[in-house]
Parts: C-alpha cells; sequence; structure tokens
C-alpha cells in the first residue's frame, strides 16, 4: 500500500498519532508530527512511498514537535526530535516541512558510517547513474531537478549513498529541496511537479520542496552503479559543455564532498577510488536547461 | 523493557528477537553508546551471520565508528608524547583511551568523547603550558568555571587541539580533591605500566584502571554513559581472571587508595546486572552481596534504574526522581556541603549562557 492511498484524514490521523511508517530507498522512517499544518504537502510529497508494516524495523523514529511553553503560541517554534534526541536548536513553525527534510539528512549522516555519504545528487537512466556533487550554489538541485522531469530517475538531490560491498549506489527518491530562483524556474520547466508552497527566510533562504517522480519512487530499488561523475557548474550566457577531469582531481572531489570520508578511513578510500575507477568524471558548465539536458541525454545514449 | 542488559547477558537471545525487538534493541544501544560493542559482542559470540540486514546496518555503523577512533587513538599519544616528552612528563592514559592503547578487551567496540591523561601535581602547570605550545587549548571561557576547575576538580577544564579537534581532559588525580575519598595519585602513577609498542606512552595497571572505572562510575551525576561504563568494568573485571591472587591484590589494593566503597557498588551492580564472576570471598570481603540494609535498598532502586540505556523505552514513574538523586548524590560525594552550596547557588543566580547551536552541518547536509 502507498501513501497516497491513505485518505486525507488516515494520513493526518497517523501522522498526529502513531505515525505514518514508510520506506525511502533502504530506510524505513516513522514520521509523526504534533505540527498538522504540514500533513497536506507531506502526503503529496511522499504520494508514492509505500507504507511498511506496523511491526517493521524502523530506521529512523522522527517527529516535528512544536515549540515548548510559550514558544507554542509565541513566535511559534517547531522541534525536529528523533527518538528523544534534538540535534538542532528550534525553528520558526512555518519552517516545519524544511526542517522535517534537513532533519532526515542528519540522520543519515549521524546514523549511517555502513555506507558512504556524499554530498551530492545522483539520478539515473536503467542501471546508469551519474553523481553531481557541488557546493551550494553551483545550480546542483536545479540540475537534478530539471533531469528529474525529463526521464532520468532521482536517486536523491543532497545525499548519494553507496554500498561499501558492492559499490551500488542506493537511491531514497525523498523530496528535492529547491532554493530562491531555482523555484521559479522549475515551475517554469516543469509545471507538472508538485512544489510545497514556498517558504521564505530560512538559513538557505527561501525553500520549496518538490516531489520525486512516480518512476523514481517505483523503481527506487533498482540495482544501479555510477557510470558518470559530473561536477556541475552554473554560469549567466555559458555555453552547456563537458570537460573531462582527470581521476584524481575527480577522487578529490569526491573525497571532499563525501561526509564519513574520515570516519570510513580505509573503506572510505577504496569506496571513493572504486567510483571514480568506473566513472567517466566531467566538470560541467551551463546556462539553459534545455541544453544541459541534451548533454545528459548524450551521456546516456553512449552508456547503451 | 530492557533488551540491551538481556542481550549482553545472553547473546544467542537475538534469535528470538522479531523486528519490532530489534527496533527497540537498536534504539537502545544508541542511546546507551553500545551499537559498536554490542556488534563486537555478537561477533566474538558467533552470532553475526544470525544478525538481520536492518539492525546489523547500525550496529556496523557503530562498530565503523569505534574502529577508526582506535586507529587515530595511538596517533594522537605520539602527539602527547612528543608535547610532553621534553619536560620529561610521563603521557599516562586513562579510561577509553587506556583501554584500547593497551588493547584491552575493554577497547571493544568503545566509543569515547575525549582523550584522558593523569599528569603528576606538580607538573601540572608545565604539562599545560607544554600542551598550548603545541595547539591545545581551553574550552572553558568562563571566568567563574576556570577558578572552579583550578580550585576544586581533579583535571583541568577541557582542553581542544585547534588542528585536529581532538578533546584532551589532563587530571591529576581520579577524583576531585574535595570528595570524600582520597585516592593517592603518587601511588597511581607509581604504579603505572608502559604500553608495549608505544614507547613513553603509558596506562594504570590493570587494577587501577578497574578501581577508576569504579570510582568515577559511583560519582558520576549523569546517567548517559552508565550502562556502557558498567560494561567496561564488566570486561575489566572478567579479564582479571578468576585467579585468587590477583582479586586479592585488587581489594588490597581498592583499601590502599581508599576505594574500597566504589570497588564494593562495582562488584555489586555487575554481578547483578551482567553477570559478571565474582570470587565469593571477595564480595564477602567488600560486603558487595549484602541484602540488608535501607541504604542498599535505596542504592538499588537507584542503579537499577540509572545503568539502563537512557530511551523512554526504559523509564517508569521513578526514573525523573533517580535522575534527580544520582545528580545529588554525586555532588554530595564530590563537595563538602559550604562548597556544594555555593556551587549550587551560583549556577542558579548564574546560569550558563545557552548556546545557540548551528543547525548540524548546516553548510553540508541539507
Amino acid at each position: 500500500m502507498k501513501v497516497s492511498e491513505l485518505s486525507r484524514e488516515s494520513f493526518r490521523a497517523r501522522l498526529g498519532g502513531e505515525g505514518v511508517r514508510l520506506a525511502a530507498g533502504p530506510f524505513n522512517c516513522r514520521l509523526q508530527s504534533g505540527v498538522s499544518e504540514i500533513a497536506d504537502e507531506l502526503a503529496h510529497l511522499y504520494a508514492h512511498h509505500p507504507l511498511i508494516d506496523d511491526s517493521a524495523f524502523v530506521d529512523f523514529h522522527v517527529a516535528i514537535q512544536p515549540g515548548h511553553g510559550l514558544r507554542r503560541w509565541v513566535r511559534p517554534q517547531a522541534r525536529f526530535v528523533v527518538d528523544a534526541i534534538e540535534p538542532f536548536t528550534p525553528l520558526p513553525r512555518d519552517q516545519s516541512l524544511p526542517m522535517l527534510e534537513w532533519g532526515l539528512n542528519w540522520c543519515i549522516t549521524a546514523y549511517s558510517q555502513h555506507i558512504l555519504v556524499i554530498h551530492a545528487a545522483s539520478v539515473a537512466r536503467g542501471r546508469h547513474a551519474a553523481i553531481l556533487p557541488a557546493p551550494p550554489g553551483s545550480g546542483k538541485s536545479t540540475l537534478c531537478a530539471a533531469l528529474v522531469n525529463r526521464g532520468w530517475r532521482l536517486l536523491s538531490d543532497e545525499l548519494t549513498l553507496i554500498r561499501l560491498d558492492t559499490g551500488e549506489l542506493m537511491g531514497l527518491a525523498r523530496p528535492v529541496s529547491l532554493k530562491n530562483a531555482s523555484i521559479d524556474i522549475i515551475r517554469d520547466y516543469a509545471p507538472e511537479a508538485f512544489l510545497t508552497r514556498p517558504v521564505r527566510d530560512t538559513s538557505k533562504g527561501t525553500v520549496a520542496l518538490m516531489a520525486p517522480t512516480q518512476t523514481s519512487v517505483e523503481a527506487v530499488n533498482t540495482p544501479t552503479r555510477a557510470t558518470w561523475m559530473v561536477l556541475p557548474r552554473y554560469r549567466a550566457g555559458a555555453e552547456a559543455r563537458l570537460t573531462p577531469m582527470g581521476s584524481g582531481a575527480a577522487f578529490l572531489q569526491l573525497a571532499d564532498n563525501a561526509m564519513n570520508y574520515h570516519i570510513l578511513g580505509a573503506r572510505g578510500f577504496a569506496a571513493v577510488g572504486r567510483t571514480v575507477d568506473q566513472c567517466r568524471n566531467y566538470s560541467f558548465e551551463y546556462s539553459r536547461l534545455d541544453d544541459a539536458i541534451a548533454v545528459f541525454e548524450r551521456l546516456a545514449e553512449d552508456a547503451k | 523493557m530492557n533488551l540491551v542488559l538481556s542481550v549482553l547477558r545472553q547473546p544467542e537471545s537475538i534469535r528470538q528477537l522479531g523486528p519490532s525487538e530489534w527496533d527497540l534493541l537498536i534504539r537502545q544501544c544508541r542511546h546507551a553508546n553500545l551499537l559498536g560493542r554490542l556488534y563486537e559482542r555478537l561477533r566474538a559470540a558467533g552470532l553475526e551471520a544470525e544478525i538481520p540486514d536492518r539492525p546489523r546496518n547500525h550496529l556496523q555503523s557503530g562498530a565503523f565508528m569505534a574502529e577508526q577512533q582506535q586507529f587515530s587513538i595511538r596517533r594522537e599519544a605520539r602527539f602527547l608524547r612528543e608535547a610532553l616528552a621534553p619536560y620529561e612528563i610521563p603521557v599516562i592514559l586513562l579510561k577509553g583511551a587506556a583501554y584500547v592503547a593497551a588493547g584491552l578487551p575493554a577497547a571493544q567496540g568503545r566509543l569515547f568523547a575525549d582523550v584522558d591523561i593523569l599528569v603528576p601535581h606538580d607538573r601540572l602547570g608545565t604539562a599545560e603550558s607544554a600542551l598550548m605550545l603545541t595547539g591545545w587549548q581551553s574550552t572553558v571561557s568562563d571566568a567563574y568555571d576556570q577558578r572552579y576547575y583550578r580550585r576544586w576538580m581533579h583535571e583541568l577544564p577541557a582542553m581542544r587541539h585547534i588542528f585536529r579537534g581532538t578533546t584532551l581532559d589532563v587530571h591529576h588525580t581520579i577524583l576531585p580533591p574535595t570528595a570524600r575519598l582520597k585516592p593517592d595519585a603518587r601511588l597511581l602513577i607509581e604504579a603505572s605500566v608502559e604500553i608495549p609498542g608505544l614507547p613513553g606512552v603509558r596506562t594504570l595497571s590493570l587494577q587501577d584502571l578497574i578501581l577508576h572505572s569504579a570510582s568515577h562510575l559511583f560519582h558520576e551525576g549523569e546517567p548517559d554513559n552508565l550502562l556502557r561504563d558498567l560494561t567496561d568494568l564488566d570486561m575489566l573485571l572478567r579479564h582479571l581472571g578468576q585467579d585468587d591472587t590477583a582479586w586479592d591484590g585488587l581489594a588490597d589494593r581498592a583499601e590502599r587508595l581508599q576505594l574500597s566503597g566504589p570497588l564494593s557498588l562495582a562488584l555489586r551492580y555487575t554481578a547483578r546486572l551482567l553477570a559478571t564472576p565474582v570470587p565469593v570471598r571477595i564480595s564477602k570481603r567488600l560486603g558487595s552481596d549484602a541484602t540488608s540494609g535501607i541504604g542498599r535498598h535505596l542504592l538499588d532502586q537507584l542503579y537499577d534504574r540509572m545503568l539502563r540505556p537512557q530511551h523512554p523505552s526504559t523509564a517508569d514513574g521513578f526514573t525523573p526522581l533517580a535522575r534527580k538523586a544520582l545528580y545529588i548524590r554525586a555532588h554530595w560525594l564530590r563537595m563538602p556541603p559550604l562548597l556544594l552550596a555555593y556551587h549550587l547557588a551560583h549556577k542558579a543566580l548564574f546560569p550558563p549562557a545557552q548556546e545557540a547551536l548551528p543547525a548540524m552541518d548546516d553548510k553540508k547536509a541539507a
């Protein structure tokens, strides 16, 4: 059964009560919220995710709860709680939904040292995936959102997960976090995509979340290997252009963006090395999304 | 339901766990800082193949973190030796760092937040300067707290290395000088032993490591790591073996260091909760098996609650009270009443500024 098969009331009741239990790729999550106004948007964002059994093992028990005491009413706040632990200071209540997503990202980075976790987007065609590591502001999420609306499967827009044993990628197919100008760009580019109402004045500016496509969620567990590592950079007016990158530079890019490279030690070194070796590595400059998509289309053709 | 204890006592019992029990076990282990240790325990018992995939990921995650820390601790010990050797100050490792560097079983899956070392009291100033010259900085900026540590505590305010980020606690003895029990640090230093393969780096003797662990555990006011520390004691005591002379030696040493009290409690609760084998003769001698007495009964009520994973699933109606009692007991043991009153009054009048933590990994995750 999928989230979208729950009635609006039943989703609300679960979220406010025992929690909505769903699978996001390799992680089972139980989502609870004492902040009821996020329910409808949350149900849209996770519409295609499968619900899991009440007795199934849950990796992350997370909740958004209203602020303590007066902060429930005066300049109301929301708190992110994972199994009685609060890793962040509270945020204004209208940031509840982005906070839930940031919180889930925190859980994955804090509790998953059995895999290599890279701060990067990843998208896939069939069994071939492209990893897009890049600093904030490089247009990574925008490019990722555009690709996902033009036939690529979303693995993740924020955290790319690589298994240490097989080197395969694990998809999450969780919402894409769009910031500032990219919100309107994607609205124009993919009017059919579901975007939440923008939340202003977060630490990252204005944020809206885009729901992953149905195929991304349904095919999330397809075994996928990294085939390309593409370091994107948006530059106004630039022609879309791929430039091959040496494997040494590519290694540093991946290692530098790995959240737990220092914890994994030799295992992390091996996993990054293997990924770089099996990928064609590029840096990529672009300004127009359509041109960028065409470049990725050619990459996908070559892999066939 | 305290699943951690039952699985630590009987690793084979994991065969009977269903998915929701595994779920609870992992959550309790995470709260008790025991994920890595449980994984090592199950592996040693040949049960690795019996762990379902999802819980195994979490256990392995904890074990990998511990493994990496152990790797870096030996490196850290060498840096400390380089900093202190020119002043002929020995590096004597305590607690987790000592277990790891000495390769004791109690190192298995052990995570720790800081490195602890013991320095002779009369060399404390020199040691602090030498450490500052090699990049260690005090983490405490509040003037009251600085003075408080230096006058009343058994350690300097924690130091952090400016490049490596490691935290260091420099002790000059193992209990606050204001505590009722006054173990003589000179005896500990005299009996310290050099670690094979790490020239110039020492640890307390096994007996003294046990006594330090016991006195630390039963003077502690925060419950978060108590169960983890009890498993340390269990492993250290098992490592002592069943040899009578070793146990008599331990009891004699405790008397000499004024630490028979904490040792007695350590033997009581390791035997009670983790089934640690303690020779009957020794528990009689230390009175750790006593069943009567209202004081004993109250302590049992307190420690049976605090020596649990501090997770909502193991709490009962008395847990909040036990938490307060533990805090008060710890302060009572560590300070004379007048000083305690002064300290608590200061903390009440000038509460520490609430630090606004930045959202973790703000710049990277999310």
